[in-house]
């Protein structure tokens, strides 16, 4: 098979499949159970290290959301 | 030790732009290996006369980086004038041809003029506008300095050395004649460079973060490097005539290479002036609004669905052309959907400032930024719209198209990067504030009318030579020539130039505002000063 019809055929049957797939996957996934509670830290990233890095003792990750 | 291989690579980069200077076989090389020539030379003498210099080492890690982010900053607001500039010029050149001058041909008409202003605006304004606030966020947000030290003022210098390398052959006649993707061959290696540096400072700057999570403004951001990287490498692929000319050949020929010069160039208006914008907003609003965005939740499906979607969009630039018509109805379909992300973007971006609305009144920046996102769903209508092959049928060709870009371009690209250069000016100078909002209002005023004499009057004149090219007698003959057309629009034309003018004066204020401020606001105690605090 030349490479147009091959590539097409992918393009218009399983590969749109996939692809389809993994975005109705992202949508559910977003609205999962407690996703509101786990988003919310997150969106508040902008307003925690404006002026400065976070101090490179090494806390832990996401140490910060906890303490807000 | 490092300075003595830089020494040696930058006196051979001046030998071999001068060699290739010395074998140039058209003026546009020439010059772009003159110039490189220069700079290289330049950097030589710069670095030798801090070799040996005692280095204080500093630990850093406890500040932002930010004089990059400073310089950056000022090259938006200049690029952005002299875009402004030309495009007004050659708004002007369309409605009194005579501005084409006589002396300047071959130099100054609007054939060569064009694709500076298309370039200067788009990849001189926008692109530094993005480089500089994607470094600002990425830091902000990863609570990380940025990463890779100098590289990143590796990435600003190189990057304004493709607009100059860029611009100056535009005037001088070399082009690859792609739009939006003009320069020829030497500045595309050297921009791919670039940017793969850009993509390693900001890459880096994630992986080191110390969020846990990546904020959703740099998934914006991180898409537009990653996809304007993968464009550029397939839409420039092309072999040079000689290695010490300009010219080159693509490869791709034909149809193929019709539709990958649109599927790159949607996609530089998805993934640059869109993708890229986007993250400014979901930065920039909430931090002006002072709140969190309206929705994590559909920041997330906003991304998700125009990555998947904007990719799929480009043949709608080519309906009615030799490619196959399954091809632009799979373009046209997946315009349409687009809306959909784009508006819940756009929802996104407005109910930010649910609670927050009567700031609408006292703050003119967040008035910019508002008005940006109006501007970002209006195009975003209005797009998909003209993709409907039926309608493509009438506004394709004509200056309705001129003036949907425009809408997009100054509405929602230029007011988010106003919005956001007002925002960043006072930080990144430690100034109590910005030197006067009235002259913000004076520039939103002035902006948004300009905007709008330029959108209405491309719309009259757009469908208006549309219906006339498609006017036929009762025998069937073409009523009007084309000068006929024309000759209708002038007054639209004219209309469209003083549009311009206003755009254009409330980028200077905006300019002089900046200066001011810089100047004169009261300064606030520095916070990320040379030493850390502790």
């Amino acid at each position: 098979m030349e490479t147009y019809s091959l590539l097409r055929e992918f393009a218009d049957s399983w590969v749109l499949l996939v692809l389809f797939a993994f975005f109705v996957g992202v949508v559910i996934w977003v609205f999962r159970p407690g996703s509101t509670k786990s988003y919310s830290e997150p969106a508040g990233i902008p307003f925690r290290h404006e002026d400065k890095p976070a101090s490179s003792q090494s806390r832990p990750a996401g140490a910060d959301a906890k303490e807000a | 030790m490092t300075n003595y291989i830089k020494l040696i690579a930058l006196g051979l980069v001046t030998l071999f732009a001068l060699i290739a200077a010395n074998y140039a076989r058209d003026l546009a090389y020439l010059v772009n290996a003159l110039t490189v020539a220069l700079v290289a030379a330049g950097m030589f003498v710069w670095t030798l006369r801090h070799t040996d210099e005692p280095k204080p080492k500093v630990d850093l890690s406890g500040e932002y980086m930010d004089g990059v982010i400073r310089a950056g900053v000022v090259a938006t607001a200049l690029w952005g004038v002299v875009g402004f500039l030309v495009g007004t010029f050659i708004a002007f050149q369309l409605a009194f041809p005579a501005l084409n001058f006589e002396w300047a041909q071959g130099f100054a008409n609007f054939g060569r003029l064009r694709p500076l202003h298309t370039s200067a605006v788009i990849f001189a304004f926008g692109g530094n506008a993005l480089i500089c606030t994607s470094f600002y966020v990425v830091q902000r947000t990863s609570a990380a300095r940025l990463w890779g030290g100098n590289l990143a003022w590796f990435v600003f210098w190189g990057y304004q050395l493709v607009i100059v390398l860029a611009a100056t052959g535009y005037l001088l006649g070399a082009t690859q004649s792609k739009e939006y993707a003009e320069p020829e061959w030497y500045v595309d290696l050297w921009l791919t460079i670039v940017w793969l540096a850009y993509l390693a400072v900001f890459l880096g700057t994630i992986v080191k973060r110390k969020e846990r999570h990546i904020y959703v403004a740099n998934w914006f951001y991180l898409s537009f490097i990653i996809t304007v990287a993968m464009l550029h490498v397939f839409n420039n692929i092309s072999i040079p005539v000689s290695v010490f000319g300009s010219k080159s050949v693509q490869v791709f020929s034909g149809v193929q290479d019709a539709m990958t010069q649109w599927w790159y160039g949607h996609n530089a208006v998805g993934f640059f002036l869109t993708a890229g914008f986007l993250g400014m907003m979901y930065y920039f609003v909430p931090k002006q609004a002072e709140r969190p965005v309206y929705s994590y939740k559909l920041s997330i499906i906003h991304f998700w669905a125009l990555i998947f979607l904007y990719i799929w969009a480009g043949p709608h630039h080519l309906h009615y052309t030799a490619l196959p018509d399954w091809a632009s109805t799979l373009g046209m379909v997946f315009s349409i959907i687009l809306w959909m992300p784009s508006w819940g973007g756009m929802i996104n971006g407005l109910m930010t400032l649910s609670g927050a609305w009567d700031k609408l009144r006292t703050d003119p920046i967040i008035r910019m930024m508002v008005i940006s996102i109006g501007f970002y769903g209006m195009s975003t209508f209005e797009g998909p719209m003209m993709s409907i092959r039926a309608v493509n049928s009438l506004s394709h060709y004509t200056d309705w198209t001129i003036g949907h870009v425009h809408s997009g371009a100054l509405g929602w690209n230029g007011m988010i990067t106003f919005g956001a250069l007002y925002f960043l000016v006072p930080k990144l100078w430690n100034r109590e504030r910005l030197y006067s909002l009235s002259l913000v209002s004076w520039h939103f005023w002035l902006a948004t009318i300009g905007i709008i004499l330029y959108a209405a009057s491309m719309w009259v004149t757009g469908i208006m030579e549309g219906l006339m090219w498609r006017e036929v007698d009762a025998n069937g003959f073409l009523v009007n020539s084309f000068a006929d057309t024309v000759a209708a629009k002038f007054p639209m034309y004219v209309v469209r130039g003083l549009g311009g003018v206003l755009f254009i004066s409330g980028a200077i204020i905006m300019c002089y505002n900046l200066f001011m401020t810089v100047r004169r606001s009261p300064a606030v105690d520095a916070t990320n000063s040379v030493v850390p605090a502790e």
